[in-house]
C-alpha cells in the first residue's frame, strides 16, 4: 500500500481542516478534518469505531462498507469532508437495547463467517441490500452481495443468513 | 493520498467558474475513480471541486419522447428508475452488470462517463504509459495486456474503455450535454469518446473545464429485443473482457434494424454502423449473425494475452443477437446462456 500522506510536486498552502458533523449510529459527532480523510479512516482512527474494516481500501472488496443515509457505501472511496450533515450506520450501531439485529443474529444462526474480517462489511451490505427490497432469490442475493468478498469463503452461510434475516428460512 | 484544496460550488455557473480558473482542479462526483486513482499517485489534482450536491438529479421525460438523466443520478437509482426499466431495459441491464450495488450507489451517471482506463500499466506509476506520463512509452504492447482493446488501438496505447453503461448508451444514441465557460453544447455519444491514436492522455473530447450536466436518451428505446452480455473473469464484480449490447427492431422475422456495441474491446464502446447496416433487411438467424460478427472483427488484433478476445468478441456477438431477435435478454443475476 502506499504511504498515505506526500507533498504534491508544487507546493500548495496547507488547507484548513474542515469542521463537519455526522451523526453516527444516532450520536452526532464534530469533527475537524482535513478534506482527504476518508470515511472509513474517520471512522476507524477519529472516531474509534473499528468495526468497519479497511480491506484494500480501494472499493475491491466490501470490508468497509456501511450505511450512510440508509444506502450502503464503501467508506474507503468517500471523503468524510462530502459527507458533512449524513446519517451513518456502522455495525456498532445494528444493535438495538442490547438486542442484536436480525441480520447479525442470523449470521450467528447460520455460522456465516471464519475469520470474521469481512463481516462487519458483509452484515452492513445484507441490511443495505434487504432495505433496497431488490433481492428475492439465492442469485439475486449472491449477485447484489457480489460487492463483499470472503476470503474465507463463507458465501453459502452468508446466502442462508440473510434468507433468514428476510424471513425465508 | 497527496495534499489538495476542497470546495463546494453552490451552482453550476460557480463550479464551471471553479475549475476553469484552476488548471490542476478536479470535480468529484461519487469519488469512485478519482479516489482510486488518487490513492495510486494516478491523478494528482490540487484542488477537488465537490459537485455532489449540485442539483443535477433530475430523470425526466423530454418533449420528443425521450429522457433527460442528471448528471448526479446514482448509477444504482437509474437502473432501477421504473421508466428506464420500462423503456430502456439495455441501459438498466448494462449498469447492473457494471462493479457492485456499494459502488453503483455512489457512482454518478457522469462520472462513469469520465472513468479512466483499468490498463494495468496505467495504474503503475513506476512504469511507462503514454496515457499517464505522455511520451513515455507504452508497457502494454508488449506486456501483460489480456485486459487490453482488440479494435481502434494505436502504436502510442492500446487501453479499453472500462465502462458498462457506456456500451449502452452507445446504442441507444444517447447525447452528452455539457456546461463550460462558453456556455452549454450538446456532444453526440459516438463523438464522446475518443481513439487513442497519438494523443491517448485524452480520454474524451470533454474539455477540461466543461462540466456534465445531462444525459439525454432518444425516445427509441428497442425495449422489446436487446440484451447485454458481459463475459469476464468471475460472474460478477469485475470488469469485461468483452461485452456486447444489442438491440433488434424486427418485422416478423426479418431485421428492420439492427444496432451494436461492443465494450473491454476498444478506447470507446465499439460500434460499426456499416456492419450494421448489413443486417437490415436479413432473416434474423444465425448464418446473419454470423457473418456480421465475422465482419465486425475483420480488423480486430491482438497484442499476446488477449488474442482470445478476438474469437470471443466473434461468439459473443452472435449470442449477442441471437438472445436480442428472441427477446431472451441475459439476466443479471444468474447470467444464465440463454
Ligand atoms: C472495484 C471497482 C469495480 C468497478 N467495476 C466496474 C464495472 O464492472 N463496470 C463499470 O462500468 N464500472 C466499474 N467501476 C467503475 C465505476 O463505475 C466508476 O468509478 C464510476 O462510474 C465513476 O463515477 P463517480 O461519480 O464515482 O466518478 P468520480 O470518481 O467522482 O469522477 C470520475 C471522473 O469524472 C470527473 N467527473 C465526474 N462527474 C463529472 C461531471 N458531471 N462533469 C465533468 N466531470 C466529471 C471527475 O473529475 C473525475 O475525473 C468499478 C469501480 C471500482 C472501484
Ligand atoms: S495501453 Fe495505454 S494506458 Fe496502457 S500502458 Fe499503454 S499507453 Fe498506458
Ligand atoms: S476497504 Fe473499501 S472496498 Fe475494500
Ligand atoms: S470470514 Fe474471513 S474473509 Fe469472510
Amino acid at each position: 500500500m502506499p504511504p498515505t500522506s506526500r507533498t504534491p510536486e508544487t507546493e500548495i498552502s496547507l488547507p484548513d481542516k474542515i469542521p463537519i458533523t455526522l451523526t453516527v449510529n444516532g450520536r452526532e459527532a464534530r469533527l475537524k478534518l482535513s478534506p482527504w480523510v476518508s470515511l472509513l479512516d474517520t471512522l476507524r482512527d477519529h472516531l474509534n469505531l473499528t468495526g468497519t474494516k479497511k480491506g484494500c481500501d480501494h472499493g475491491q472488496c466490501g470490508a468497509c462498507t456501511v450505511l450512510v443515509d440508509g444506502r450502503r457505501i464503501n467508506s474507503c472511496l468517500t471523503l468524510a469532508v462530502m459527507k458533512d450533515g449524513a446519517k451513518v450506520t456502522t455495525v456498532e450501531g445494528l444493535a438495538k437495547d442490547g438486542v442484536l439485529h436480525p441480520v447479525q443474529q442470523a449470521f450467528i444462526d447460520h455460522d456465516a463467517f471464519q475469520c470474521g474480517y469481512c463481516t462487519s462489511g458483509q452484515i452492513c451490505s445484507a441490511v443495505g441490500l434487504i432495505a433496497e427490497g431488490k433481492a428475492q432469490s439465492a442469485d439475486e442475493i449472491r449477485e447484489l452481495m457480489s460487492g463483499n468478498i470472503c476470503r474465507c469463503g463463507a458465501y453459502p452461510n452468508i446466502l442462508a443468513a440473510i434468507q433468514q434475516a428476510m424471513g425465508g428460512a | 493520498m497527496i495534499n489538495f484544496q476542497y470546495s463546494r460550488p453552490g451552482d453550476i455557473a460557480d463550479a464551471v467558474r471553479q475549475i476553469a480558473a484552476d488548471p490542476r482542479a478536479k470535480f468529484i462526483a461519487g469519488g469512485t475513480n478519482i479516489l482510486d486513482l488518487m490513492k495510486y499517485d494516478v491523478e494528482r489534482p490540487a484542488h477537488l471541486i465537490d459537485i455532489s450536491r449540485l442539483p443535477l438529479t433530475g430523470v425526466e421525460e423530454t418533449a420528443s419522447g425521450g429522457m433527460r438523466i442528471g448528471a448526479l443520478v446514482p448509477n444504482s437509482d437509474l437502473s432501477y428508475h421504473p421508466l428506464i426499466e420500462a423503456r430502456y431495459p439495455i441501459l438498466a441491464s448494462a449498469i447492473r452488470a457494471g462493479a457492485s450495488q456499494q459502488l453503483r450507489n455512489m457512482a454518478s451517471t457522469g462520472g462513469n462517463l469520465l472513468q479512466r482506463t483499468r490498463c494495468l500499466y496505467f495504474y503503475d506509476v513506476a512504469t511507462p504509459c503514454n496515457k499517464r506520463a505522455p511520451g513515455s512509452g507504452c508497457s502494454a504492447i508488449d506486456g501483460i495486456n489480456r485486459q487490453n482493446a482488440i479494435l481502434g488501438t494505436s502504436d502510442a496505447c492500446i487501453a479499453t474503455h472500462p465502462s458498462d453503461m457506456c456500451v449502452a448508451l452507445a446504442v441507444l444514441e444517447a447525447k452528452v450535454h455539457v456546461a463550460g465557460p462558453a456556455g452549454e453544447r450538446v456532444i453526440a455519444f459516438e463523438d464522446f469518446h475518443r481513439l487513442p491514436g497519438k494523443t491517448p492522455e485524452r480520454d474524451t473530447n470533454l474539455a477540461p473545464n466543461e462540466i456534465i450536466t445531462a444525459i439525454e436518451l432518444p425516445a427509441r428505446g428497442f425495449a422489446k429485443n436487446y440484451t447485454y452480455i458481459k463475459i469476464r473473469d468471475r460472474h460478477s464484480y469485475a470488469f469485461a473482457l468483452v461485452s456486447v449490447a444489442a438491440a433488434l427492431e424486427l418485422e416478423g422475422k426479418t431485421i428492420k434494424e439492427a444496432r451494436l456495441a461492443l465494450g473491454g474491446v476498444a478506447h470507446k464502446p465499439w460500434r460499426n454502423k456499416e456492419v450494421e447496416a448489413t443486417l437490415n433487411g436479413q432473416p434474423a438467424t444465425r448464418e446473419s449473425f454470423r457473418s456480421a460478427a465475422d465482419a465486425l472483427l475483420r480488423d480486430a488484433k491482438g497484442f499476446g494475452h488477449n488474442d482470445f478476445k478476438v474469437e470471443l468478441a466473434r461468439r459473443a456477438v452472435v449470442r449477442a443477437l441471437t438472445q436480442a431477435a428472441q427477446g431472451t435478454p441475459q439476466s443479471q443475476s444468474n447470467k444464465k446462456i440463454v
